[in-house]
């Protein structure tokens, strides 16, 4: 399936070209946009980046697959990242991914046959004073106990908005984590 | 001793309250500094603001990434004869283990951190400035953005910044996951959209960063430390904390302690007072055996008061009582890095505590140089084998040899993140290595999971 921005990341995409001195900066943000209009970086959208910013695609291959959070082809709707880096391992990160692992029946680095849940093992989320943490999609959930996790999974089972989030007061009509908000900036060049 | 009055702060009442706003900030004399700033015209033959340099190099700014370097020195670095343009990159890609303050400064003090990009970028001749924050942050990165959005609309950014004259522009940018993102290079090459690959330095950044100009690369703690030291003056600003560690440090402190949390202190304060006082003392009320002073990258500190052979073959305990500052951290051979305190209490292995943390820098080295690359890899190898339980006596001493042939053979410091925890774990605390080698089992009763 050929792929190809649609209107609006149309148009955050050329206003994102004039931010950086080179088109090649713009390949980061570039797989952003792509993981908002398609949910995750697929094949062709990277051939189409690699056109567009007029880079080799075996060089955009290499830089996507360098870096870890963007959302692959085939993960489930819920990515749930467990961190199990020493200050969350010390408060019992081993207990948080195992009650994953049994609400969802899922082993590490699996997704389930419905593509509803992802379950993941990884390193430092940088919220280590309110161990342990674990990310599903944007959210951050700190604090973590056993039966938080129980109703995070049966919120999110029932694709209800979970319980727990711990996230900071979020702006009105925030930008969904995925680019500044065009309208915002006037030109400034 | 604890002091947190402090006339200028970082954690102030928006991080309680969530008046993180434009208009609760200039409420409470927000911008005031930038406005200072940008009416002073700069040099013409020089591009810069030589006096506001000093200025900073007087108020002893380190710098809060972790090298605890003078601000003010690397600002006099800039090429500011080269004929290209300069760039301002604030790394804000918190990455190390135990540090979550630039997280807490970016959501709830976003406005603080434009204001420190404004200052920075007047005085140095820099007209784009970029914000490298961690792909994980999202919730972050849309207040650091909403935040950009009020300011541009007010008229602080733009081609004519708070009515100077002068153009300065600022994007956000996210990362994805890669914690050789916040070593500078590194940072520099994923802005230019390339893998995090760090770079060979010399060049250093401030005479040749990204895209090949002059560039300045400061932690965000440090450029919203700015408008606190043009409002104070920074002579008065130079006298908070001790001499020649001055200005506010945020502790995080973090691990098995009662009430982990950031701590926003003057580094007057001990390490006894931060876990006792802070923290509410070490979880479950258990003796704390070891603590990390400052992120996992730093040498252990072993607080159960037992003596232990150090490199030189003598006999000796660290101080429980330390304070903690840049340059008396430094003498007792570990360092303050990002101030993250990992507190482990008595009943944690600390071969499962130093293989949890291999384990993290042999995922994250980027893979550019060999002694990295394989180095940590053989650790993680040689450190899980001995949690097996299949570990021999001669393994410690192996370690020991691989860390050492890390340290100062690589392109960026990763490596030598790896090593230094390695070497302090294993002298500081050999006996434990020694039984689990032996008698294939921690030493430790009881020891929690890791």
């Amino acid at each position: 399936m050929a792929f190809a921005f649609n209107e609006e990341t149309r148009k955050q995409f050329d206003w994102l070209l004039k931010r950086y001195p080179t088109k090649q900066a713009c390949l980061l943000p570039g797989f952003r946009l792509v993981e908002a209009q398609l949910g995750h970086v697929s094949q062709e959208s990277m051939d189409y980046l690699a056109k567009e910013l007029e880079l080799p695609p075996s060089f955009v291959h290499g830089v996507f697959t360098f870096y870890s959070h963007y959302r692959r082809e085939g993960d489930g709707k819920y990515v749930v990242q467990v961190c199990h880096t020493l200050p969350c391992a010390l408060r019992g990160a081993h207990q948080i991914l195992d009650c994953f692992k049994e609400h969802l029946k899922l082993g590490v680095g699996e997704t389930d046959a419905a593509k509803k849940f992802t379950l993941k093992k990884v390193e430092c989320l940088g919220s280590c004073t309110t161990a342990p943490v674990v990310q599903i999609n944007d959210d951050y959930f700190e604090n973590l106990t056993p039966e938080k996790v129980r109703d995070i999974v049966l919120a999110l089972q029932n694709d209800e908005k979970s319980p727990h989030i711990s996230n900071g007061p979020t702006l009105e009509g925030g930008c969904k984590g995925m680019m500044p908000m065009v309208d915002a900036y006037p030109k400034g060049r | 001793m604890i002091v947190n009055d402090l006339p200028t702060k970082l954690l102030d009442g928006a991080y309680t309250k969530g008046e993180w706003s434009l208009e609760n900030y200039l409420k409470k004399g927000g911008y005031q500094a930038a406005k200072k700033v940008l009416a002073m015209p700069r040099d013409p033959a020089a591009n810069n603001i030589p006096a506001l340099i000093e200025e900073v190099k007087k108020s002893n700014l380190r710098g809060r990434g972790g090298a605890g370097f003078p601000a003010g020195m690397k600002w006099q670095f800039i090429d500011y004869k080269a004929k290209k343009p300069r760039y301002l990159a604030v790394n804000c890609d918190e990455s190390e283990p135990g540090t979550c303050k630039d997280r807490v400064v970016v959501t709830y003090n976003p406005h603080r951190v434009l204001e420190g990009i404004l200052i920075a970028c007047h005085v140095c001749g820099i007209e784009d400035a970029y914000i490298y924050i961690r792909g994980e942050f999202v919730v972050e990165f849309e207040h650091l953005v909403g935040a950009v959005a009020e300011a541009y609309a007010a008229g602080y950014f733009g081609s004519n910044a708070m009515g100077s004259g002068v153009r300065i522009d600022v994007t956000p940018h996210r990362g994805a996951g890669a914690y050789i993102c916040g070593e500078e290079t590194g940072l520099l090459s994923s802005l230019e959209g390339d893998r995090g690959y760090p770079k060979i330095k010399p060049p250093f950044p401030a005479v040749e960063g990204a895209w090949r100009s002059p560039t300045l690369i400061n932690n965000t703690q440090t450029i919203a430390l700015l408008p606190g030291i043009v409002n104070m003056g920074a002579d008065a600003w130079a006298k908070i904390g001790p001499e020649r560690n001055s200005g506010p440090m945020i502790y995080c402190l973090s691990g098995h302690i009662k009430k982990p949390g950031l701590f926003e202190l003057t580094m007057d304060v001990t390490l006894r007072e931060l876990v006792e006082q802070c923290g509410g003392g070490v979880l479950n009320d258990l003796k704390p055996k070891a603590i990390i002073p400052g992120g996992s990258s730093m040498p252990v500190l072993r607080v159960d008061g037992q003596p232990y052979t150090n490199a030189k073959g003598e006999q000796v305990t660290d101080n429980y009582d330390i304070r903690m500052d840049y340059d008396t951290l430094k003498n007792a051979n570990t360092l303050l890095g990002s101030a993250a305190v990992i507190v482990m209490h008595e009943r944690t292995c600390m071969v499962s505590a130093l293989y949890n943390l291999i384990r993290f820098y042999h995922h994250e080295s980027c893979g550019q140089c060999t002694p990295c690359r394989e180095g940590s890899g053989w650790l993680e190898k040689i450190l899980a084998r001995i949690v097996r339980g299949e570990g021999k006596t001669e393994d410690i001493d192996g370690l020991l040899s691989v860390a050492g042939q890390m340290s100062g053979t690589t392109i960026c410091l990763l490596a030598d993140s790896a090593a230094m925890p390695a070497g302090a774990f294993i002298t500081k605390f050999r006996e434990e290595f020694v039984h689990f080698c032996k008698e294939k089992k921690s030493m430790v009763e009881n020891a929690i999971r890791l």
